[in-house]
């Protein structure tokens, strides 16, 4: 039972202490990166490795997504010689790296944040500004 | 509540299964408020604070103001069918069918690149949540020092070893992301922002440039082709009689429609259509032409219209000469990565459902007690575009003297080609946040006059940007190839209007 309660469900029971916010990091341009620095709010939460870890893997994600090769330029010329309208049919290369990034924030906090009392939120709620994270009342802390 | 431990079991297709039925609220009871909220789901679009219009449930949005979009529709669709009607039958029989194929395939190229970019989110940004805008206000009044002057609202960063700032932006409470810029038209921040442009109705930002961008290189083609197409037809003509007046006079028993038309009066019809014709076509291949060229330098660059009418790459607006740091120093690079690069997604999500929370908080915006501060007087309006309120407070307050371009007079305008002395009016692109701070009550008053006195500065912006590219031209090749960082992305324009985000993700919690 513990594995399986959701955070839906916590937001029912718990309520929220705090919210953290991860801001982007632009030192190298307009591409998606958030900071990697560790929130002082979260060192009795979690792990500091395993925080980074989460948000290396997203920057790596996003990293994917506006990744500028063959394929990216492949889709845009072919997207270009129909006038664009390919874009109505098809997924792009992007919402699918969306997807696999909505999938492993999931799972992250399935396995790893919900345990602890977190909510890790997909950026792509807050417009790709903030990873935010939600600090419910501990009450293994009986707070 | 602490206690209670006991949880209850996932009903895991609820959780899967989108709105309309979210999962309750705990406050309330269950049975209501789940009724409640079947009953109204509304999607995001309908609370959306930007001054923005929607259509087809959210698939389609626009400016509040479609500037003259119909115009630029109509003179193309017109120009367009009077070619194919009274040029083309003549040049298929004279020079070869693909003049009308060639034509007819640049004619829709011209209409779908134009309807996508009047209609597509220019990369507009979503606002800062509560939570988020108490965040950084916190974070401001932290970095802020102990005398009576107000922080700081800017903040620096390194990019690519070259220093930007990011100004904090009063509407969408949060700090702008490099390159993006607030417009005070539509009253959103926009992602790498270009201009508004009121002949498409629209902003051009970092979702739809290419849009723009194909848009007007195929329109320059489009009306170069005709042009050619209609001289070489009265050429043609007047080959075959004594003068082109001689031409257009005689009545053209050879060719299809003309059995009917044969008296004088409608030959004189026939002159007035080729004089239209080569007339738009004239103005418009030099001016367009000249737009695409622009446009050419800026994606070669890596520049937007706004950095480059600001100068804040060359050094003109007073700062030490810096370099662009989102070039990649490469022109093929540049246009790849404007032009060709991966298509970013809509951010705001317009088609949406709103979570409970969302339905609370937009309820509540319009007494949220952070705009008081700023809007002390002003008079709500039952408004979908909540956000009416705040343009205010971003507008510029320009003096009301300058009036209102309708929209006739621009054509004529547009084929100056916009001059020398709308120079003045480069601040107009986008909002100044210097300017945010003024008491709203002045900027209230001035809501439609500054308004439209924007959009008329916009449009002068627009074409300045032309004249002014000539001039600029060689001063900013040279930040080009100067040293600088090495590569930074810049994502490409694209657009997505799909129930993507609405398929498969639980609402967020509380």
């Amino acid at each position: 039972m513990a594995e399986t309660h959701s955070l839906q469900d916590l937001g029912q029971q718990a309520a929220v202490a705090a919210k953290v916010f991860i801001q982007r990091d632009y030192t190298n341009g307009t591409v998606c990166q958030f900071q990697t620095k560790f929130p002082s709010e979260l060192e009795t939460r979690i792990d500091k490795t395993q925080f980074e870890e989460t948000v290396r893997t997203l920057n790596n994600l996003y990293a994917e997504a506006e990744k500028l090769g063959g394929q990216s330029y492949l889709e845009g010329c072919l997207a270009c010689l129909t006038a664009y309208t390919v874009f109505l049919c098809m997924e792009t290369h992007y919402e699918k790296v969306l997807k696999k990034i909505a999938k492993y924030i999931q799972e992250q906090n399935d396995k790893i944040y919900a345990p602890r009392g977190l909510l890790l939120t997909d950026p792509i709620e807050r417009g790709l500004r903030v990873i935010e994270v939600t600090l419910f009342e501990d009450r293994s802390l009986g707070r | 509540m602490m206690k209670n431990c006991e949880y209850q079991q996932i009903d895991l297709e609820a959780l899967s299964t989108p709105a309309p039925t979210p999962s309750p609220q705990p406050v309330t009871d269950n049975g209501k408020e789940e009724e409640k909220t079947a009953k109204k789901q509304r999607r995001k679009w309908e609370v959306f604070q930007g001054k923005n219009r929607f259509c087809c449930d959210g698939r389609i949005i626009m400016a509040r103001q479609s500037g003259v979009l119909p115009l630029t529709l109509g003179l193309i669709l017109l120009t367009s069918v009077l070619f194919f009607i009274f040029d083309c039958p003549f040049l298929v029989q004279h020079l070869t069918v693909c003049i009308p194929v060639i034509g007819g395939a640049l004619f829709v190229f011209v209409v779908i690149t134009l309807v996508q970019t009047s209609f597509s989110d220019p990369g507009i940004l979503p606002r800062a949540t509560p939570d988020e805008a108490a965040d950084v206000e916190k974070q401001i009044d932290d970095a802020g020092n102990t005398t009576y002057r107000p922080p700081p609202r800017t903040r620096e960063v390194l990019i690519n070893q070259q220093a930007v700032k990011l100004k904090y932006c009063f509407t969408c409470k949060m700090f702008r992301p490099p390159r993006t810029s607030h417009c005070s038209l539509c009253d959103n921040c926009v992602e790498r922002f270009d201009h508004h442009c009121p002949w498409v109705g629209n902003c051009v930002g970092k979702r739809n440039y290419r849009f723009f961008y194909t848009f007007i290189v195929s329109l320059s083609f489009l009306t170069a082709f005709i042009f050619g197409c209609v001289t070489t037809h009265l050429a043609l003509r007047a080959q075959d009689g004594k003068g082109l007046v001689f031409a257009l006079q005689e009545s053209p028993g050879r060719y299809p429609f003309s059995q009917r038309l044969s008296s004088n009066s409608l030959n004189q019809h026939f002159i007035i259509i080729y004089i239209y014709i080569l007339v738009i076509c004239f103005f418009s291949v030099w001016s367009i032409l000249g737009l695409s060229g622009f446009h050419t330098y800026l994606v070669a660059s890596n520049l937007t219209t706004n950095e480059d009418i600001k100068g804040s790459w060359t050094g003109k607006s007073g700062a030490e000469a810096a370099t662009n740091p989102y070039s990649h120093r490469n022109i093929f690079v540049n246009c790849c990565s404007v032009l060709c690069g991966p298509m970013p997604p809509s951010l705001i999500d317009r088609r949406g459902f709103l979570s409970a929370e969302e339905e609370a908080a937009a309820a509540a915006a319009p007494q949220a007690t952070s705009r008081e501060v700023e809007l002390p007087v002003l008079a709500s309006k039952k408004d979908i575009n909540v956000g009416s309120k705040c343009v205010s407070e971003e507008s510029p307050a320009r003096p009301a003297s300058r009036p209102r371009a309708p929209p006739t007079p621009p054509p004529a305008d547009r084929r100056r080609g916009g001059g020398g002395e709308r120079a003045g009016h480069n601040s107009a692109v986008n909002s100044d946040p210097a300017r945010d701070r003024r008491p709203a009550g002045r900027g209230a008053l001035r809501h439609t006059p500054a308004a439209a006195a924007a959009g008329d500065a916009h449009t002068h912006t627009h074409h300045n940007a032309k004249a002014q590219h000539k001039r600029t031209h060689r001063g900013a090749r040279s930040a080009l190839d100067g040293p600088g960082g090495t590569r930074a992305a810049s994502p490409g324009v694209g657009r997505s209007s799909k129930d993507r985000r609405n398929a498969g993700s639980p609402p967020p919690l509380p």
